[in-house]
C-alpha cells in the first residue's frame, strides 16, 4: 500500500490540479487576512480570543477565513478524488495494478490516504500562513487555549475534507465516466452548501406550520429547520467551526428571552466548547467512514476488465 | 517442457446475465510450455484469463494456478504471475521507467534492483533509448512520458512490465496487437525464449500463424467451450481425421491393384477415387513415392497436386461453424 501512497502523492503534488488548489488556498489565506484586517478592530473581542478573531472576523465585503474554508475544502476534496478509480479504469491501468500482489482495497486506501496527506499539507500551510502574518498584523500572541482550539479546527477541517474526498472517490467508483463523477460530486456540494438552506424552511413549514404564531410553534419550526440543515456536512462543519473558534457562542440552539437575560456573556471554556461540538465531530467522522465503507464494498465487488 | 502442470482448470464456468460465456472449460497447461488460446471474438479468452488471475470470480468449477486457487489466494498467484491485458494502459504522465518502477515497487522490489531490471526488460523488448527519450534543447535529453508513446511502443512496454517481476507464468492477452511485423517477430522470438528461463506462457490470439510459430500446445475456444486442445504437431492430423497433406494424382482408369500398392505406402492414411483422380491423405509429402508407384505399375501420371493442411484449416473450420 505504501507504494500506492507514494505514487499517488507524487502524482498529486506534481499535478496541475494541486497547483490550482494551492493557488486557491493562498488566495483564501490572503482574503481571510484581508477580512481580519478590516474587521478585527470593530469586533470587540474579549481578551484571550483576539488571535482566533483573525480566522473568524469578516470584513466589509470579504467573508471570514473560516467561511471561505468551508466552501474551499469540499472543492479541494472533490478535485483530489473525483477521478480516482474511473480514470484508472478508462486508462487501462487498474487491471494492471490489480494483477500485482496488492490487496484490492489498498488501491482505494492508498488513494484516500494520499489525498488526506495532501489536504493536511494544504490546510496546514494555510493556517500557518494566516497565523504568521496575522501575528505580525495584530501583535497579540495566541494563548495556549487558542492554540489548542486551532489544532482542533485543523483536525476538523481535515476530517471535513476527507469526507468530500471519500465521497468523490465513491462517485469515481460508481460512475464509469469522469465527467459524471465530477458533476455529481459538485451537485452534491451545491446542494449541501446552498440548496439545503433554501429548502429547510419549506420542509419545516410543511411539517410544523406556524399558523397560530405561538411561541411553541415557532420554536418547533425553528428546531426542525436546524435539524434539516444539520443533514448537511457543510452546516455541521460551519457550526462546529463557530463553536471552536468563537468561544462567545454558548449555544447552538435557540434561547428564549428569559434564558438570554440570564446568560453571562463569558466565553465558553475549552472543555465546554468541545463538549458542544463533540456530536458534530463524530458525525463528520462517521460520514467519512460511511463513504469509505460504501466505496470499499462496491469496489471489492466490481468487475475488473480492461475493456 | 516438464510434466508438471502450471494450470489446471476443471469445469470452469463463468456466467454473465445467465449466459455461460465460459462453459465447463477443462484445460491443462504444463510447466515451461507456451500455450496458445485461440478463438473468435467473444469466445471467452479474456474471461478465462481473468478467472485464472483471480480478477473475476468463476460461477462454478475449479482452477488451480501454480498450485493455488485464484479466488482464495490471489496474492500468492499474483506474486509469481505476469499479466498483459488486451488493452494496455499506462500512467501517461509518467515515463516508461517510472511506470516500470511503480510496478516493481508494488512487487516489493527495491529501487536499485528495479532500475536494473527496468533496463534489462526494456532491452529485452527492444525499446531503445532513442525511442523512450526525447530531445529537450540542443544537447539535453529527457525521458518521454508514456503519453507520447506510439501504440506499439506501449505494447512493448507492457511486455517489459510483465517481465520485470521475473514471473514463473505469464498471461499475454493478444500480445502482438498493434505491433509492426518487425515488432511481432521480435516479440515471438522473445516469447519462445521464455520457457528456457523457466517461464510458462499462456497467450491468447486470433493470429493462428503466430501461435503456430511459438506455441507448443493450443486450445481453440468457441462460445466458451474448448473445442479442441492438444500439442500443435498432433492437432492438425487429429482434427482433419487423416493426414496433414492431401495429394491429388490424376491417372487413367486406376486398377484395384494400383490402389492397393498406394495404400501400402508407409504414411498414407485414406485414399479415395473420384473418376480418374486419386485423393490421398498422408502425413508427409509422399509425392515421390506415389508417382513412382503409378509409373512403375504402368499407369500414366497426368497431373499431381499437393495441398498441405495447416492448423489454419482446423481453425477456420471451427470459425465457420459459428
Ligand atoms: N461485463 C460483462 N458483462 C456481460 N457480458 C460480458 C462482460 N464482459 C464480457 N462479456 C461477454 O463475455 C463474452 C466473452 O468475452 P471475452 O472478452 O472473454 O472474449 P474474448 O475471447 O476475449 O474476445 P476478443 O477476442 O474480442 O478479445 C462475450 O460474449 C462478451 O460479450
Ligand atoms: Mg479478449
Amino acid at each position: 500500500m505504501f507504494a500506492i501512497i507514494r505514487k499517488e502523492l507524487a502524482d498529486y503534488v506534481t499535478s496541475i490540479r494541486f497547483v490550482a488548489s494551492f493557488i486557491l488556498v493562498l488566495l483564501v489565506s490572503v482574503a481571510g487576512l484581508w477580512a481580519a484586517r478590516e474587521g478585527i478592530r470593530g469586533a470587540s473581542l474579549p481578551e484571550g480570543t483576539v488571535f482566533l478573531g483573525l480566522f473568524t472576523t469578516s470584513g466589509t465585503v470579504v467573508p471570514s477565513l473560516t467561511y471561505l474554508v468551508s466552501l474551499l475544502i469540499p472543492i479541494i476534496g472533490i478535485a483530489l478524488g473525483f477521478d480516482a478509480i474511473n480514470s484508472e479504469r478508462a486508462g487501462g491501468t487498474l487491471s494492471r495494478v490489480l494483477a500485482q500482489p496488492v490487496f484490492r482495497d489498498s488501491v482505494i486506501n492508498g488513494k484516500f490516504l494520499a489525498g488526506v496527506v495532501t489536504l493536511t499539507i494544504m490546510v496546514g500551510t494555510m493556517l500557518l500562513l494566516v497565523a504568521g502574518y496575522g501575528l505580525n498584523m495584530i501583535g497579540v500572541p495566541p494563548s495556549a487555549e487558542e492554540v489548542i482550539r486551532l489544532f482542533f479546527y485543523f483536525f476538523l477541517t481535515i476530517v471535513y475534507g476527507a469526507f468530500w474526498l471519500g465521497l468523490a472517490i465513491l462517485f469515481s467508483i460508481v460512475f464509469q465516466r469522469v465527467a459524471a463523477s465530477l458533476l455529481f460530486s459538485l451537485a452534491l456540494w451545491l446542494f449541501f452548501s446552498i440548496f439545503i438552506m433554501l429548502i429547510a424552511p419549506g420542509i419545516a413549514n410543511a411539517i410544523a406550520p406556524t399558523a397560530d404564531g405561538t411561541e411553541a410553534e415557532l420554536i418547533r419550526n425553528f428546531e426542525l429547520q436546524r435539524m434539516v440543515t444539520r443533514f448537511s456536512p457543510n452546516i455541521l462543519f460551519q457550526e462546529a467551526t463557530t463553536v471552536l473558534l468563537v468561544p462567545l457562542v454558548r449555544s447552538l440552539g435557540m434561547l428564549s428571552v428569559s434564558q438570554a437575560t440570564y446568560m453571562v456573556p463569558n466565553p465558553l471554556s475549552l472543555g465546554q466548547s468541545i463538549l458542544l461540538v463533540w456530536p458534530h465531530i463524530t458525525s463528520l467522522i462517521s460520514l467519512s467512514a460511511v463513504c469509505f465503507a460504501v466505496s470499499y464494498v462496491l469496489f471489492m465487488r466490481q468487475e475488473i476488465r480492461a475493456t | 517442457m516438464s510434466d508438471m502442470l502450471a494450470i489446471e482448470a476443471r469445469d470452469l464456468t463463468k456466467r454473465y446475465d445467465s449466459v455461460n460465456v465460459v462453459d465447463h472449460l477443462n484445460l491443462q497447461v504444463k510447466e515451461s510450455e507456451v500455450f496458445g488460446l485461440l478463438g473468435p471474438n467473444g469466445a471467452g479468452k479474456t474471461t478465462t484469463i481473468l478467472m485464472m488471475l483471480g480478477l473475476t470470480e468463476p460461477a462454478s468449477g475449479a482452477v488451480s494456478v501454480l498450485g493455488f486457487n485464484p479466488t482464495r489466494e490471489p496474492l500468492k498467484i499474483k506474486r509469481q504471475v505476469g499479466y498483459l491485458p488486451e488493452k494496455v494502459g499506462f500512467y501517461e504522465n509518467l515515463t516508461a521507467r517510472e511506470n516500470l518502477r511503480f510496478i516493481a515497487d508494488l512487487n516489493g522490489i527495491s529501487y536499485a534492483e528495479a532500475n536494473q531490471r527496468a533496463d534489462e526488460a526494456l532491452e529485452m523488448v527492444g525499446l531503445t533509448d532513442s525511442e523512450i527519450m526525447e530531445q529537450l534543447g540542443p544537447n539535453r535529453k529527457i525521458e518521454k512520458t508514456v503519453g507520447k508513446f506510439s501504440r506499439g511502443m506501449k505494447q512493448r512496454l507492457g511486455i517489459a512490465e510483465v517481465l520485470i517481476k521475473r514471473p514463473k507464468l505469464v498471461f499475454l492477452d493478444e500480445p502482438t496487437a498493434g505491433l509492426d511485423p518487425k515488432g511481432i517477430n521480435q516479440l515471438l522470438d522473445l516469447i519462445s525464449g521464455l520457457p528456457k528461463i523457466g517461464t510458462t506462457v499462456v497467450l491468447s490470439s486470433h493470429q493462428l500463424y503466430q501461435v503456430q510459430r511459438v506455441c507448443h500446445t493450443i486450445g481453440i475456444l468457441a462460445k466458451g467451450k474448448m473445442v479442441i486442445q492438444g500439442a500443435i504437431d498432433k492437432l492438425g492430423r487429429e482434427a482433419l481425421a487423416g493426414g496433414r497433406f492431401q495429394i491429388e494424382a490424376e491417372t487413367e482408369a486406376p486398377s484395384e491393384k494400383l490402389i492397393e500398392v498406394i495404400r501400402g505406402i508407409k504414411g498414407v492414411g485414406s485414399l479415395e477415387v473420384k473418376d480418374n483422380v486419386l485423393v490421398i491423405s498422408t502425413d508427409a509429402d509422399l509425392r515421390r513415392e506415389v508417382s513412382k508407384a503409378i509409373v512403375e505399375n504402368n499407369f500414366p501420371l497426368i497431373q499431381m497436386k499437393i495441398q498441405e493442411f495447416s492448423l489454419d484449416d482446423v481453425y477456420m473450420k471451427y470459425f465457420r461453424e459459428e
